[in-house]
């Protein structure tokens, strides 16, 4: 729109200190084209006529700013008016999920402590688990072998992760690294003498993720930054910064052409990240407490996340706001963790009253709740190919679920 | 917690706490357990009593009531009598009472001589190995215990019984039954953390509904075993793990190659799309736009030491001047690459990539669809002969 000065670049002007008058020069000596040419909605045109007659009075500055900021205020109640519609009122029409039949498939004891974290394998089937006694154990979850299993210097193993390959996993947690193992066939070898340290933050690491590649590790930590690690040389590739808080968690976007994770943390906030530049793209913030997870939604426009103010909530990037709040009077502990089944329909999340409750992701109602470990649910997630569910709990279990 | 203990108290909507007359005596300010059911049932919208058991047992483990009968600290819906924990030993007062203080609760506890008051077993254990453990300042705890009994012996019949009961209903919290979960571990992360504070902001707000998101689950709600059991059955629930055995075969299913269909992501993410749309690309000879973005993806994946050659070796083969894969790239991305060269990183051919990217999926994608070696894949015709490999 040439030769119009919109509602918005006058804001702009007008914040930066700049009177908009003053950049468009040529207009200036020709006050009446401008009524003439197309102006998008109404309010343009009048706050246009608005500023020209105040212009013409000769008013100072001062006053100019003030007009910028009551048309900003009606800029923002148009928007209003535009009906921002929650996700489950457009979902009406969707048909109801019906009752699912989920039950415990498999348990896997064996930690002596608490388990904190767990990743699946790529094959589906194995998974690594560790625990607050410095445990990191490997299991293949479909016969319930043990396969490997190392212990960490440190107690409180929070995070660990599969190497995409399903040679190596990765690990950390008060000793304020995360350190890979390569897994070897070899029953007999010694695992721990093959660790590398990769990540060194200067507080607890809460969360580890291969990216695509066994050779690139995206870590978070207490300290309240992420970063990403050149697995081989151990070099910091890119830091992340812009948590006031510990960080809690984070999930890589599921896109083959994305370069994008998201993160949540104790200052309540959750944040999209550019893995390129470092940059902090998005920023949420509508939780009452600590976020302790987030997870992606299958197709990387949404995101979900736990919280200890017992709620989970879903994000979508697009339309940059919270688009569903899944809640319950009598939802009164924490959640934990959380992750969605293969279609995204529906969201699997773990809370810290034991129990794992299944919610309808598009309609915001719960479907089910799953009783069945004896202490709190630590951490959540659904297989690879969607099949079944693992959750790892305080209770020294995991268990799989379908 | 506290918001629903503090509302089952209340006076109005809460529940009504009574005194019960039983055999001997009477028992001050209780309420029944099966009262508490009821109450959660009506006040917190809950529909199953099963759920409200749990989250009252829950609610008893942490200490906000107990029964008045039992040290183990859980909810049963029926007569047995709970009372309230007064609010001085509630969880959220940080309580983190040590060794001595119980050893001389326990000490206390041997000093009355009621049958009610009798030590349990594990609390027997305790105070003996508590005995050994402070053996050299076992003189001043007694002399504690012996101040703090004289004092209770003070005071209103009934109020030591209400008192008695929540000072042992505290310690079941603090030192609960051997069995039974300790409610008050806490997780490390939150006790180790830098407390900044913090800005509430309001999220801004856009009028675009997030229709995908419908859209996507309900498109894949058939891919998804949550709902549609995976063929031949899921290996979870049946113990038979042909489905996964198939997955890994050479042979794509139906269902498998109308999933590429969705979308280029899908062909892209599976190896067996790429594999059927790369011989695709061949035929209409264009394979290399294919090769390079793979190539690329590769590049971020390698160790950085690695970097530098792989970077000259993609330029070389795509898009230096008379490259054996020459790519056609846009003149503005070129221009970008051929400087980004220069200092060779992982996002160096980014910009080409993204053009590379729009291409095949705006132009070779859709063809490759209607193509006859993509649709016959989709009807599950068997090719005739394996050795013919053009796809015209």
């Amino acid at each position: 729109m040439r030769g119009v000065t919109s509602a918005r670049q006058q804001h702009q002007l007008a914040e930066a200190g700049e009177p908009w008058w003053r950049q468009r020069e040529s207009e200036r000596k020709r006050p009446n084209t401008r009524t003439s040419s197309t102006i998008p909605s109404p309010l343009c045109a009048s706050s246009l006529k608005m500023a020209c007659q105040a212009l013409q009075s000769g008013e100072s500055l001062a006053t100019l700013k003030n007009e910028s900021d009551s048309l900003k205020k009606k800029l923002e109640e148009e928007r209003a008016k535009l009906h921002d519609v929650e996700l489950n009122q457009v979902a009406e029409k969707v048909e109801l999920v019906s009752a699912l039949s989920i039950r415990t498939r498999r348990v896997l004891k064996g930690h002596g402590n608490k388990v904190l974290c767990m990743d699946w394998c790529k094959d589906k089937r194995r998974l690594v688990s560790s625990s607050q006694d410095g445990k990191v154990i490997v299991w293949d979850g479909y016969t319930l072998n043990k396969e490997h299993a190392v212990t960490m210097p440190c107690t409180w193993v929070m995070a660990c992760a599969y190497a995409p390959s399903g040679c190596a996993v990765a690990c950390g947690g008060l000793d304020n690294k995360c350190s890979v193992y390569p897994l070897s066939l070899d029953k007999n070898e010694n695992l721990a003498a093959k660790k590398k340290s990769v990540a060194m933050h200067t507080n607890y690491l809460s969360g580890c993720s291969f990216t695509n590649s066994d050779m690139q590790l995206l870590t978070s930590s207490g300290d309240g930054t992420c970063a990403l690690w050149d697995v081989e040389s151990g070099q910091l590739l890119q830091s992340f910064h812009g948590h006031t808080a510990d960080v809690l968690s984070l999930n890589l976007a599921p896109s083959e052409t994305g370069n994008t994770f998201v993160s949540g943390g104790c200052d309540k906030k959750a944040n999209v990240w550019d893995m390129r530049s470092g940059q902090n793209v998005q920023s949420f913030e509508t939780h009452d407490s600590d976020i302790n997870c987030v997870k992606y939604y299958p197709t990387g426009d949404a995101f979900a996340s736990a919280s200890d103010d017992g709620t989970c909530r879903l994000y979508d990037l697009r339309a940059d706001r919270e688009v569903a709040v899944y809640q319950k009077d009598s939802i009164i502990f924490g959640a934990s963790s959380v992750d969605f089944s293969l279609s995204g329909r529906l969201l699997f999340a773990g809370y810290n009253d034991y129990t794992i409750n299944v919610w309808d992701v598009l309609k915001g109602n719960r479907i089910s709740v799953l009783f069945g470990h004896e202490n709190r649910v630590s951490c959540v997630k659904v297989s690879p190919d969607g099949t079944s569910f693992a959750s790892a709990s305080w209770d020294t279990s995991l268990r799989i679920w379908a | 917690m506290e918001e629903v203990v503090a509302r089952m108290q209340e006076e109005k909507n809460g529940i009504p706490i009574r005194t019960v007359k039983s055999f001997l005596s009477k028992i001050p300010s209780v309420i029944s357990g099966s009262d508490i059911v009821q109450w959660m049932l009506t006040h917190l919208n809950m529909e199953d009593p099963v759920e409200a058991l749990h989250l009252g047992t829950l609610m008893a483990a942490h200490g906000y009531f107990f029964p008045i009968s039992d040290h183990v600290l859980s909810l049963k819906d029926d007569g047995t009598f709970y009372r309230f924990q007064t609010p001085y030993f509630w969880p959220s007062n940080c309580w983190e009472p040590e060794n001595t203080d119980y050893a001389v609760y326990l000490c206390k506890r041997t000093m009355q001589n009621k049958a009610r008051l009798e030590l349990a077993d594990y609390e027997a254990e305790s105070l003996a190995r508590l005995q050994r453990a402070y053996a050299r300042k076992w003189e001043f705890i007694f002399m504690q215990a012996e101040a703090q009994a004289k004092v209770d012996k003070k005071r209103d019949k009934v109020e030591r019984k209400v008192l008695d009961s929540q000072e042992r209903a505290f310690w079941d919290v603090h030192r609960p039954v051997p069995g039974c979960v300790n409610t008050t571990e806490t997780d490390i992360k939150k006790s180790s953390r830098m407390k900044e504070p913090h800005k509430t902001r309001k999220p801004l707000n856009t009028s675009s509904a997030p229709l995908s998101l419908i859209s996507y689950s309900q498109q894949y709600t058939e891919y998804d075993p949550c709902f549609t059991s995976p063929e031949p059955s899921n290996p979870w629930t049946s113990d038979d793990t042909t489905c996964w055995e198939l997955e890994t075969s050479k042979e794509p299913g139906q269902q498998r190659v109308r999933r590429w269909g969705f979308g280029f992501n899908e062909v892209l993410k599976d190896p067996a799309g790429r594999e059927q749309f790369l011989k695709f690309l061949e035929s209409e000879f264009s394979s290399e736009n294919l090769r390079f973005w793979l190539a690329v993806q590769e590049l971020k994946k390698r160790p950085v030491r690695e970097v530098a050659t792989l970077v000259h070796n993609i330029w070389q083969e795509f898009l230096a001047p008379g490259a054996p894969s020459a790519i056609n790239v846009d003149s503005k991305s070129y221009a970008k690459t051929t400087h980004n060269i220069k200092d060779p990183g992982r996002y160096t051919f980014e910009d080409a990539q993204e053009h590379i990217y729009k291409l095949m999926k705006s132009d070779s994608y859709s063809r490759f669809l209607r193509s006859s070696c993509y649709q016959e894949l989709l009807q599950a015709r068997k090719k005739v002969r394996p050795k013919q490999e053009s796809c015209v």
